[in-house]
């Protein structure tokens, strides 16, 4: 399947970016929000992505 | 003043408040277990194979029960007493034999150096002095012995299981206790961490909690219910296997990744649906089923059946923890009261395929997927989580302030993913997860697969508070809360009053070297001459606080004392002899 459009067809299809689908006010005012937890993000996140993806690896458990 | 030997409680009271004339509602005993993910902190020590995951499991249990100093003097944890657990026990009333099962099942035999005295009259062994020394000495003694189980002040297990810490809350009967003590189990992994990063030469630890590496393993979380035995199990499979397949729209955490490697880009609702092989069965490392029939009730099991739920998601999520326990105990009740009634309650729907129904549902983000049923036609998620819901809304006790808050939430919750999933944000954690990941993945034009988005989704579970996504999204105020940090702290050093953990955290907590093991059913207590007595708990609401209260039984007293209370409480009901 394709997740370009990763909510798919639900009933807000034809908006499929956040920023388009501002029929809702709850969702504009999360999007106003959400390049201020992006930076948050990138402040902690992992610095070499690649290595720490790769490094996390667990024996199975339950 | 010497204890007697072999006190045993009478048995008291229904498992469960009847829901005769009052309408189904969430309360019951249940608790909630977590395998922790384990690494290195520092990403260069970890290598790429997992071989280190035992011994840094150990550390991580041994740090905080040998020497969080809340927990009780230095160096000294209360034992794991196994009591009468037999995981192969099968709920279809067979058993399968020792011999025949693959080892992993064998979780009572997990490596502990100590496995705790079972005898009622056997002379407690030697006590295993740790060494005079700093924290480091300590440590190193602990990773010889393997010391792998500890009973904590809140009536928690903390233990090794496999290759993962694990945490094992206290008994509680309602979904906002169940938050609670979920959450101290957080908390408790964090000072943990806190612990070992603050000794000298003990390596720094991370701890996850997730469901799966993104490499082909996965770990659990899972909720245990306890609930009349007189429903027969076919009944409870036939109502929980289209349930199970889909409250993950409402619960799942959400997961980057489809395939148990994550070997395709995308994104899943469930961090567990691509583990899962089976519809009904007893392992739980390999063949996962959607309804595992282990079956050790840890109380009377005559009257008693443990419900042992094995496809939730670990959650960050408060509101998810909440839900899934109140609506799964809902649906419980609703068989339950059919059995007691002769009515029907739930909705009559049987998937064709649960197993791939789990899946197709869980790859499907946008809500449109549907699964064929037995007698025609198809269902969405949606559809059967309504059926569910409007079916137990119109029975519930809705007086009960936590009943009507969980259906509540429930329906509410299922209008908003209709309406646009983008909405329950606050709410549903694979909506939180995967809005993040799109506007992260929008603003760098970054493809599904990129290693920033895989590094997001495993670090939202990271429980170091400085490393935490999750904790980011809180501080933003972009996913609701239900408990403070400060009711979480309580909840580490207390336990809930609701069950027969009341007892045991309070004893651990007042007599930590006078408690020398319990389990689930038992509490071992040693008086001050030396004499010991183990109380079996058939019920796990002998020992909450009202019982407690009702017998005039201090858990707080001296080991002695206490054994006496038990004693007199269960005099009148040994004076009837049939």
């Amino acid at each position: 399947m394709s997740q370009q459009s990763i909510y798919g067809s639900g009933p807000a299809e034809d908006s499929g970016d956040l920023e388009q689908s501002a029929g809702s006010g709850q969702v504009s005012a999360s999007v106003q929000g959400a390049d201020d937890i992006l930076e948050e993000i990138d402040l902690v996140l992992e610095e070499n992505s690649e290595a720490f993806v790769r490094s996390f690896v667990q024996k199975g458990g339950q | 003043m010497s204890i007697p030997d072999d006190v045993r409680t009478a048995p008291s009271g229904p498992a469960a408040p009847t829901s005769a004339m009052t309408g189904l509602r969430t309360q019951r005993v249940m608790g909630i277990e977590t395998e922790l993910g384990v690494l290195h902190a520092d990403v260069s020590a970890r290598g790429t194979e997992p071989t280190s995951s035992i011994a840094l499991s150990h550390l991580a249990v041994g740090a905080y029960a040998l020497l969080a100093p809340e927990e009780g003097p230095r160096g000294q944890r209360v034992r794991w007493d196994y009591g009468d657990e037999s995981p192969l026990r099968d709920a279809r009333g067979f058993e399968i034999q020792r011999a025949a099962a693959h080892p992993t099942q064998l979780t009572d035999e997990v490596s502990d150096a100590h496995l705790p005295s079972v005898d009622l009259d056997a002379p407690l062994r030697s006590p295993d002095s740790p060494p005079q020394g700093d924290d480091a000495a300590i440590l190193d003694w602990a990773s010889q012995r393997s010391i792998g189980n500890a009973v904590l002040r809140n009536g928690a297990r903390l233990y090794v299981d496999h290759a993962h810490p694990e945490y094992s809350s206290p008994e509680f009967t309602t979904a906002a206790e169940g938050v609670l003590w979920d959450r101290a189990g957080e908390r408790i992994a964090q000072r943990a961490m806190e612990i070992l990063e603050s000794i000298p030469g003990a390596p720094a630890i991370a701890l996850y909690k997730n469901n799966t590496d993104g490499k082909g393993a996965s770990y659990g979380t899972h909720e245990n219910f306890l609930l009349d035995r007189s429903v027969p199990f076919d009944r409870v499979v036939a109502a929980l296997l289209p349930f199970f397949a889909s409250r993950q729209i409402l619960v799942g955490a959400g997961r980057l990744g489809l395939g148990t490697r994550g070997q395709e880009p995308g994104f899943q609702i469930s961090s567990r649906a691509d583990f899962f092989e089976e519809q009904v069965g007893l392992e739980t490392t390999l063949n996962r089923p959607i309804i595992n029939t282990r079956d050790e009730p840890h109380s009377d099991a005559s009257r008693f059946r443990r419900l042992h739920v094995i496809i939730g998601d670990a959650n960050l999520m408060e509101t998810s923890t909440f839900l899934k326990l109140g609506m799964t105990s809902l649906v419980l009740a609703a068989l339950e009261e059919e059995q007691r009634t002769g009515e029907e309650i739930l909705p009559r729907i049987a998937l064709e395929d649960p197993v791939r129904a789990l899946r197709d549902f869980s790859h499907d983000p946008s809500l449109q997927a549907t699964a064929p049923a037995a007698g025609g036609g198809r269902l969405s998620a949606l559809q059967i989580q309504r059926a569910y819901a409007e079916a137990i809304r119109d029975r519930a006790d809705l007086r009960d302030p936590e009943t009507a808050e969980v259906i509540g939430t429930w329906i509410e919750l299922l209008d908003l993913l209709e309406e646009d999933p983008r909405l329950a944000g606050d709410r549903i954690e694979w909506v939180a997860k995967l809005s993040l990941l799109e506007s992260y993945r929008r603003r760098g034009g970054l493809e599904w697969d990129d290693a920033r988005l895989r590094a997001i989704d495993l670090q939202l579970s990271d429980l170091r508070p400085e490393r935490s996504l999750f904790a980011k999204l809180v501080a933003a105020g972009r996913v609701r809360t239900r408990v403070t940090p400060e009711e979480v702290e309580r909840a580490v050093l207390e336990p809930p009053r609701s069950t027969r953990a009341h007892l045991r955290g309070r004893a651990v907590a007042a007599h930590p070297t006078a408690v020398a093991s319990a389990g689930w059913d038992v509490l071992t207590l040693v008086a001050e001459d030396g004499a010991s007595a183990r109380i079996r708990l058939a019920d796990p609401r002998v020992g909450s606080a009202d019982w407690c209260a009702q017998h005039h039984v201090d858990p707080e007293a001296e080991p002695a004392e206490v054994v006496a209370a038990f004693r007199r409480a269960l005099e009148p009901a040994t004076e009837i002899t049939p």
